[in-house]
């Protein structure tokens, strides 16, 4: 035999990798739709957080004595306004993807009605959050309160969305902006529009913290490749321990 | 000096004004010893200043031919004057001598000759003989608070004045920004009970915001009352498409400094020498729509954000509320006058970033034991 399998720690004092190690199942949880939207999600919110941010608070990179010399801040409401239909025709799809996507991705994962769901709440609270219970079985895909919070960021996204566009009406002869003119005199004018599209963004940077946290604290304490499901829609459930869904 | 002696002679006197009654502006002209080219003068003028065509002219030519002049009552009621002084102002002198003149203005309390029961009986005896067909142009708030004492004119509480005035009339006209959406008085925390007029009478009331409206614009409204006898296109919120279709930033000669991200940081700062965008010290102009960019002030000459200063928005719902004027965002309420969203925000984040990290410092603390755990498993089950 010229050439035998290595085995991996042997000669380096290491202890030898199990023969048998832990069986995991491979789950296909995020389906292509979902990570895709995912994705696009992330870059336009993140786009939308820090040209909204600018357009709120501009500074003055650049220098220029005449105003024909540069268009800069207009670039910056450019990308803002294109990421917001980007965001809002992705957030579409998703809504619909709700529907026809796997159980994972089903709109059944973004409301507690059933008990199980609520008791999983209290659990991950429990777990998570105030770490006074060390153990928790957590879903596969969305955990019950994860998913109640994304709803409320649903919410937001509408939120955002209805104002964003109420502003941008006055700009526009389109009619999907021109739907939401009735939101200003019903906000005390756009001065009130403005002021709490911009306060919601703070909503949007707080929850980006908290998510991008918690997806690396569940795959550090799970072991279930928590971060990299969303890139390649896979995660691990030990087998013996997979009793939930 | 022609316009205030005219008001002087024609308005809130009765007798003169029904002379006046049943004939048409052309007659009252010939009467007074205009000619025809005067009167023709007055139609192109007026015209432009409705903001039709040129085509339209013809039709303002037989509207003032042939209509009667309509009866108008200038109600004051919570108010400064500034509409009533913006009006006397407008740079069309002969718009405003030849309105004042071909409208039947029988009873506005700052100008007009008559006082007492006499005034009195100017707007019961306007009221009763035209019926369905007069114009109310109404200046300032009705206070509703403690049954409307706040506000009372011989004996009677304004907004008692208003549901008579206001029934039948053909069309109501809220001058300025009192009686379009409260003001000052309907600002925080309202101790009157300020309310503007579209919230008080069940007929649609043409809002002519501002503090005061621009001259021009209110001839432009009343104009177009005139001309066409019918209400100009309104937006949502009442107010005419003509003039308050745009956002002030939207027709500012300073625009283009707002694209290029060129600001003023402070008053006395290089740039603001040069004239670039108020945005950051606060200007309203991308929040208010009005014709100030477009059409002026004292006779075209300067506007706000012209003379330097931002705009403060006073057409805009609730401007005194949304300060302070030199901050772009509103202080953000309950955390102190000088804190924005941004403030708040910027804590709130920060918050975070320390939550999550304590956080993560406490797992691995507590949850050393089931992270162990997992490990030791994975062995035993190998």
């Amino acid at each position: 035999m010229p050439m035998s399998a290595p085995v991996i720690g042997a000669s380096s004092g290491l202890p030898a990798i199990p023969k048998h190690p832990v069986e995991y199942v491979r789950i296909y949880v995020w389906e292509l739709p979902v990570r895709v939207y995912h994705w696009i999600n992330a870059v336009a919110l993140v786009a939308l957080c820090i040209t909204g941010y600018l357009i709120g608070a501009p500074s003055s990179p650049f220098y220029a004595s005449e105003s024909y010399q540069q268009y800069w801040f207009g670039w910056v409401r450019f990308i803002h306004f294109l990421c917001a239909f980007v965001y809002v025709f992705n957030f579409l799809a998703r809504l619909y993807w709700g529907f026809v996507g796997n159980r994972y991705s089903s709109w059944h994962a973004f409301f507690p009605f059933t008990k199980a769901q609520q008791t999983e709440i209290v659990d991950v609270i429990k777990a998570d959050v105030l770490e006074t219970k060390l153990h928790g079985p957590i879903s596969t895909g969305h955990n019950a309160l994860a998913g109640l919070i994304y709803f409320f960021t649903f919410l937001a996204f509408v939120f955002q969305t209805i104002t964003g566009f109420a502003l941008y009406s006055s700009m526009s002869n389109s009619w999907l902006p021109r739907m939401f003119t009735w939101i200003v005199p019903l906000m005390g004018g756009e001065f009130g529009v403005r002021f709490w599209h911009h306060t919601f963004m703070w909503f949007f940077v707080t929850f980006i913290i908290i998510h991008i946290y918690l997806a690396f604290y569940h795959d550090y304490i799970e072991g279930r490749g928590t971060v990299s499901s969303i890139i390649g829609g896979w995660k691990f459930e030990r087998e013996k321990s997979d009793k939930k869904s | 000096m022609t316009v205030l002696s005219n008001v002087g002679l024609n308005i809130g006197t009765c007798t003169v004004s029904e002379v006046g009654m049943g004939i048409s502006i052309w007659q009252s002209m010939q009467q007074k010893g205009y000619s025809r080219r005067d009167f023709l003068q007055l139609c192109a003028t007026a015209a432009t200043v409705a903001g039709f065509a040129q085509s339209g002219v013809a039709q303002v030519v037989s509207a003032f031919e042939k209509k009667e002049r309509p009866a108008v009552v200038w109600m004051h009621f919570q108010e400064c004057t500034c509409c009533s002084e913006s009006f006397i102002r407008a740079s069309h002198p002969i718009v405003v001598d030849a309105l004042l003149d071909v409208l039947d203005l029988n009873y506005t309390e700052t100008l007009m000759a008559a006082s007492g029961f006499q005034a009195e009986k100017c707007l019961t005896d306007t009221i009763e003989k035209n019926r369905g067909k007069y114009i109310v142009l109404v200046e300032g708030s009705v206070p509703t608070g403690a049954d409307g004492v706040y506000c009372m004119i011989g004996g009677k509480t304004a907004e008692s004045i208003l549901q008579t005035v206001a029934k039948d009339a053909a069309a109501i006209v809220a001058w300025g920004s009192c009686a379009s959406n409260g003001c000052v008085q309907a600002a925080k925390p309202n101790p009157t009970g300020a309310t503007p007029i579209h919230k008080l009478v069940d007929k649609p009331v043409i809002n002519v915001p501002g503090c005061p409206p621009i001259a021009d614009v209110m001839m432009g409204v009343v104009t177009h009352l005139l001309v066409l006898g019918q209400v100009p296109a309104l937006d949502s919120q009442g107010r005419p498409k003509e003039f308050y279709g745009r956002r002030v930033h939207d027709t500012c000669y300073r625009r283009p400094n707002y694209d290029a991200g060129l600001f003023v940081e402070s008053f006395d700062d290089e740039n603001a020498r040069k004239g670039y965008c108020l945005y950051k010290m606060g200007c309203r102009g991308p929040v208010t729509y009005n014709a100030c960019s477009v059409v002026k002030w004292n006779e075209g000459t300067s506007y706000p954000i012209q003379s330097g200063h931002g705009c403060i928005g006073c057409s805009e719902e609730g401007f005194w509320d949304n300060g302070p004027f030199y901050q772009h965002l509103a202080s953000f309420p309950g955390f102190g006058i000088e804190s924005t969203a941004d403030t708040v925000g910027t804590v709130v984040g920060v918050a975070t970033l320390a939550g999550v990290a304590a956080h993560a410092v406490v797992t691995n603390i507590r949850k050393r034991p089931v992270i162990a755990e997992v490990h030791t498993e994975d062995q035993k089950e190998s």
